[in-house]
């Protein structure tokens, strides 16, 4: 579904990703682990237009999209959330959704100078049809706060609320279960994972080991900008590389 | 509260139709008159600084393009005024479309300098293409404008005309900025990267507001040239596109009412320095008048630094879908 074949990105002197591919299945769960600064996200950005990549090529249902802009890769229907949240903050909880649902809306600009506002259907399905999504993250409660009054993990939900009120095929979550409790990551795991059952297709960047191993399919494990492995997450559990990646990791926290 | 609000609009309305009845004076009611075409411009500038978050130093060419476009029209090439008014802000639309791609690109100091060179270009065009604009003595012999048999001569009647243009024009902002558009530039305020990212053209919503900033600039100009009935370069320089950005911040952000506010202070303040600074210091100079315009200000921006409409909530309520439940069903 989404495939991306030797992809090379520097920052300066630094190369944030060196000549990754990976492949994901259409109905699957792609997660892309490892430490801190090995390029995750900066795939992220590279699949979503943010950022060129310098060399490579990024196929999306066999089209190339590395040269689209972001809104367009959007449209096609690829969706994110941000690693260091990007919500609405001057926008209530629903506000935020109805936004992300906006593209399939057909409130024109010229259109909307000549109509009244407020009570039109479209509006009226809009804001049904984000509530059902906030329900379903179990946002509801905030529906009619402001969106940077949430606490921070439900701001990560709300992220997801709205990436999927865009009507994603693909949904890219970047690090989704950060901020939350053991409690409500397992409960985010479910979620995602009846989210693929209704046929989407998930890329996740995450570091909480216990919701990577539980819910991917497919792991890549990426380190200094490279994959160093990638396989069912107990194949990749086991690779020696992994291991010393995240030791490495841990030493450097100690000092 | 939607009661109270549409008594207070009611009450507003009826103030503005009375005015030209009890106001007697031709002087009093041609200040009204500038109010009102200058609170067209700001309103566009309004949308454009306070909801698609976009600056632009030039809005005064357009004022000009207008004006210079329905004059020519309508000297020229004989055209009735009324169609003139009509067609005038399409030029500055059209322009602002073609130079709008490019210069909407650029980021805050970049854009005001891009659209600040803009506005100066324009106005060398307009002193320097004497063929087609009179040069710096400017166009004269602009007919009255007429609708049907009614000919708008006095300013008492032309006040009516301009107010009734600037209601039109509140009408169709408050439609824009209450419709999920106006929710979408709130959202495009907050984080551009997270628009695009669900799919919105942030950057064509960009373009479309600068164009209807242009065209209600191009309408108020249209309606000033009829209404002076003699045009040159000299109002529409840099001095008045900085005018036209100070009433929309002076008057609140992102508020619908706030650039017309914002006009009635700019210009009445204007007007009242000129009388009341040789009565205070009989042998000041008209330098005078500018300092005080400049206390003045720097003390609003103290007090008020999101204009004197801003409340902190109002932001929130402008469009909040809450209100949509009680006619759910």
């Amino acid at each position: 579904m989404l495939e991306i074949k030797e992809l090379t990105k520097s920052f300066g002197g630094l190369i944030a990703v060196n000549r990754v591919s990976l492949k994901a299945r259409e109905g699957g769960i792609l997660a892309l682990i490892g430490p801190n600064g090995a390029g995750k996200t900066t795939i992220f950005n590279l699949i979503t237009g943010v950022s060129q990549p310098d060399e490579g090529a990024i196929f999306f249902q066999g089209r190339r999209i590395n040269r689209l802009l972001p809104f367009q890769i959007a449209a096609l229907g690829i969706s994110r959330t941000f690693q260091n949240l990007e919500l609405f903050t001057n926008l209530t909880v629903v506000e935020n959704v109805m936004v992300g649902a906006y593209r399939k809306s057909r409130a024109g600009f010229w259109k909307s100078v000549f109509r009244r506002p407020g009570a039109t259907k479209e509006d009226r399905l809009l804001y049904q049809e984000a509530l059902g999504l906030l329900d379903q993250l179990g946002l509801t409660l905030y529906a009619d706060e402001p969106a940077g009054n949430l606490p921070f993990g439900q701001q990560r939900l709300l992220e997801i609320a709205r990436a999927l009120a865009a009507r994603p095929k693909i949904l890219l979550l970047d690090e989704p279960a950060a901020g939350l409790n053991p409690n409500e990551s397992r409960e985010l795991a479910v979620f995602l994972r009846g989210l693929v059952n209704q046929g989407y297709s998930l890329i996740l960047v995450e570091h909480d080991m216990e919701t990577v191993m539980s819910l991917a399919d497919e792991v890549v494990v990426m380190n200094f900008g490279t994959v160093i492995a990638s396989g069912e997450p107990g194949e990749v559990q086991q690779n020696t590389e992994v291991i010393a990646a995240y030791l490495g990791e841990e030493e450097e926290e100690a000092c | 509260m939607g009661f109270k609000k549409n008594l207070l609009l009611f009450a507003v309305v009826i103030f503005v139709f009375c005015l030209p009845i009890v106001v007697e004076s031709s002087y009093y009611m041609s200040i009204f008159i500038v109010i009102g075409l200058y609170a067209i411009v700001a309103q566009g500038l309004g949308l454009l600084m306070g909801w698609a978050g976009q600056v632009s130093f030039g809005q005064a060419a357009f004022y000009g393009l207008g004006a210079y476009t329905a004059a020519i029209l309508a000297t020229r090439c004989q055209w009735p005024p009324l169609l003139c008014v009509f067609v005038a802000p399409l030029l500055p639309s059209v322009i602002a479309f073609i130079i709008g791609r490019p210069i909407l690109k650029l980021r805050q100091h970049y854009l005001v300098l891009a659209t600040l060179g803009f506005g100066i270009f324009v106005f060398v065009m307009l002193k320097d293409l004497g063929a087609l604009t009179g040069g710096p003595s400017g166009l004269t012999g602009i007919p009255y404008l007429n609708i049907g048999s009614i000919i708008f001569m006095t300013d008492h009647q032309y006040f009516y005309l301009v107010w009734c243009a600037l209601g039109l024009t509140l009408f169709c902002m408050a439609n824009l900025t209450r419709s999920p558009i106006g929710r979408v530039f709130k959202a495009i305020h907050s984080s551009e990267r997270a628009a695009e990212a669900v799919g919105i053209d942030t950057a064509s919503l960009k373009l479309q507001a600068f164009v209807l900033s242009a065209f209600l600039a191009g309408l108020a100009g249209a309606l000033y040239a009829f209404w002076v009935t003699f045009i040159s370069p000299s109002p529409f320089g840099f001095t008045t596109s900085v005018e036209f950005a100070l009433m929309v911040v002076v008057g609140g952000l992102g508020t619908l009412w706030g650039p017309v506010l914002g006009a009635a202070i700019i210009v009445g303040l204007t007007e009242f320095l000129r009388w009341a600074v040789p009565v205070a210091l009989p042998h000041a100079g008209g330098e005078f008048e500018i300092i005080f315009f400049g206390i003045i200000f720097v003390l609003i921006m103290l007090f008020r630094p999101k204009g004197l409409l801003s409340i902190e909530k109002s932001s929130m309520a402008v469009n909040n879908p809450a209100t949509l439940r009680s006619t759910d069903a």
